[in-house]
Formats: C-alpha cells, structure tokens, sequence
C-alpha cells in the first residue's frame, strides 16, 4: 500500500505541467535539464523533467557533430546521473518510481491466464540497451553526421503512449503526420499492455534500457537485500508475491529485483532484510 | 571487496556527472527535452 502510494506520488511529481494541456504545447522550464532515474517520456505534455535514455540518445546522435565543433559531448552528464542513482539503489527507482512499471503492475491484476517468461529473456534488454541505444544512434548517421534515436523511435512505448497521443489529440498539426511509423508504435505498444496483463513487469525485465542499466548495480549497490539462510525454509512465499518473479533466497540481488521489499513484508520467518552498507563490517 | 568497486563506482559516476556537467550537457539535455519529439511520438 505503502509502496502503491509513492508510485502514484512519483508519478503526479514527474507529470504535473496540467497546464500545458491548455496551451496545448509541452513544458519548456529549466527542470528540463534534470534528468529524472525512471523511463517517462519528456515529451509528454505533463513531464517536466528529461527521461535519461532519451537524452542519452541525443547526446549521441549528435557526437560526431560534437568532435567536430570541438565540444566533445558523450553523454557523461547521463552516464555519471545513473551511475550515482545505480550505485546507491541499484533498480530500485522501477519498483518505486517508475510510471511505466506502476503500470505494468496494475496490467497484472488484470484476471486472466498468467504466463511465466523464460530465464532467458531478460538478457534481451542489455541487447536493447547497447543496440539501440549506444551503438545504432552513433554508428548510423546521415550526410551531415547525426544519427537518429533508434529506441525512442522504434521500440519505447512509453513514448507513444505518453507524448504520442496527448500531443496527437491536443496540436492538430500534428495529425497530417501519422503514417506507418506510428501503426508499428501503436501495435508495439499494444502488444507491451496484452504482455503486461499475463506477464509480470515483461517491458521492465525484457526490454527496458533504464532498468538494465540499474541493474548492473543491483550486485553492488550501497542498498542491498540480506538473506538468512539459517531461517529460510525455502517456501517460495517470497517467490509467489515478487513481482519480477525473483527467487530471492537463491539469488539475492539478482539484476531484475527492483528492491520493492515484497517478500521482506511477505516473509513469516524474518529470513528477508535489507541494508545500507556503510562499512566493511556490514560486508555480507 | 565489493564495497570497494561500490565506492570506486559511485567517484567514478559522480566525478562523469561533474565533468558533463562543466561541460555544457546539461544545457543540450534540455534543448533536446523542450522540443517536442517527433520520434517518442513516433511520427517522425
Ligand atoms: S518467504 Fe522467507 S522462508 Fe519462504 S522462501 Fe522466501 S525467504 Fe525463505
Ligand atoms: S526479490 Fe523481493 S525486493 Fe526484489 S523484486 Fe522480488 S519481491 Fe521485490
């Protein structure tokens, strides 16, 4: 309940430029040049802050441009931001922060068949991630040198459901503009809300560049998930309520926990905590 | 051990982050977050 309440919260605070749907354009404050740790599209009329992997795009669109002119702009702004959120709380901010993933939770309550996704799979979104996101947007580029931004274009749903339909039904320009690439968004994305409704969090485990770069710090993060072993009688409690389908006794820390504390509250046995770790003593 | 990597990591982010910072990118992360993108939407 406790966690539900600071999604909706985070939600309201990266969103909350209601007035832009009266001007009917988007926020152009400065806020804009601080990157929030969650995937919500800047492009949205009500998004005030910058959605990291867009601006990580961007910058690298635009490198050769950048070593041209003698700039040398590589994204170390975007790096250095989710390295210091990554290493403080790992994958946290997507069980906490994130919409698209307070999204993809509330799909899952949905009745319906449930399917499992294969242990396999989510090694896909480090695929994404460098693909898409690194290597496509610098490598591919026209005459004058930029490239363009291969997730945000072709795969982020986040992006057509927060920017692309708000901005189609408020500006009518825009609408002369809709052709094949945006049917492919729109089926993409319909496609991500059916997975969401029989999958756990699939976007957030198979797809999401955001969550597979915190995810790298899940194993070394400052915050960390304790286990004790002398307590847990491997009932799977923990396993059945985690909602990235985590089996925290066998893996703590695994890269797709997003630190949401489930199966610590789920626990009946106390074998689940967490901790900061500031010293060498609390080395576990 | 694994605390060391923590804090060599978390220097290593804050120092990257100061860096682009003094470098400007900041500012290019805004001009490119106030211009409505056409390819999030997928129009363009
Ligand atoms: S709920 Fe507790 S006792 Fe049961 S498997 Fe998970 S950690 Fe072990
Ligand atoms: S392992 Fe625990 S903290 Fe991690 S995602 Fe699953 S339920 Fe949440």
């Amino acid at each position: 309940m406790r966690r539900k309440l600071i999604q909706i919260i985070s939600t309201l605070a990266a969103n909350p430029a209601f007035i832009s749907l009266y001007r009917k354009e988007i926020y152009q404050g400065n806020l804009k040049s601080i990157c929030v740790p969650i995937l919500n599209c800047h492009a949205c009329p009500l998004a005030v802050g910058a959605c990291p992997i867009g601006s990580l795009q961007n910058i690298l669109i635009s490198v050769r441009a950048s070593f041209a002119i003698t700039q040398y702009h590589i994204g170390l702004y975007v790096i250095g931001f989710l390295g210091v959120v990554g290493s403080f709380v790992g994958k946290m901010p997507c069980g906490w922060l994130c919409p698209f993933g307070f999204l993809q939770e509330i799909f899952y309550k949905i009745p319906s068949p449930k399917i499992s996704i294969h242990r396999a799979m989510p090694l896909l979104k480090y695929a994404f991630l460098l693909i898409m996101v690194i290597v496509l947007p610098i490598l591919i580029v026209d005459e004058l040198g930029y490239g363009q931004t291969w997730f945000c274009k072709f795969i982020c749903p986040a992006g057509t459901l927060e920017a692309g339909f708000p901005l189609i039904v408020l500006i009518e320009d825009l609408r002369s503009q809709i052709g094949l690439l945006f049917s492919w968004k729109v089926g993409l994305l319909v496609i991500f809300l059916i997975w969401m409704i029989v999958s756990k969090r699939p976007f957030c485990r198979v797809v999401c560049p955001l969550g597979a770069t915190f995810s790298l710090f899940n194993k070394v993060s400052l915050f960390r998930m304790v286990v004790d072993k002398d307590k847990c009688i491997e009932c799977d409690m923990c396993y059945k309520n985690c909602p990235t389908g985590v089996k925290v006794y066998e893996d703590t820390n695994n890269p797709d926990c997003i630190r949401c504390l489930n199966c610590v509250k789920t626990c009946k046995y106390g074998a689940l905590s967490f901790r900061f770790v500031k010293s060498k003593k609390l080395e576990q | 051990m694994k605390n060391k990597i923590t804090y060599i990591l978390l220097s290593i982010s804050v120092l990257l982050m100061i860096i682009g910072v003094l470098q400007g990118e900041f500012l290019e992360v805004m001009q490119k977050a106030i211009i409505i993108c056409l390819s999030c939407m997928g129009i363009g």
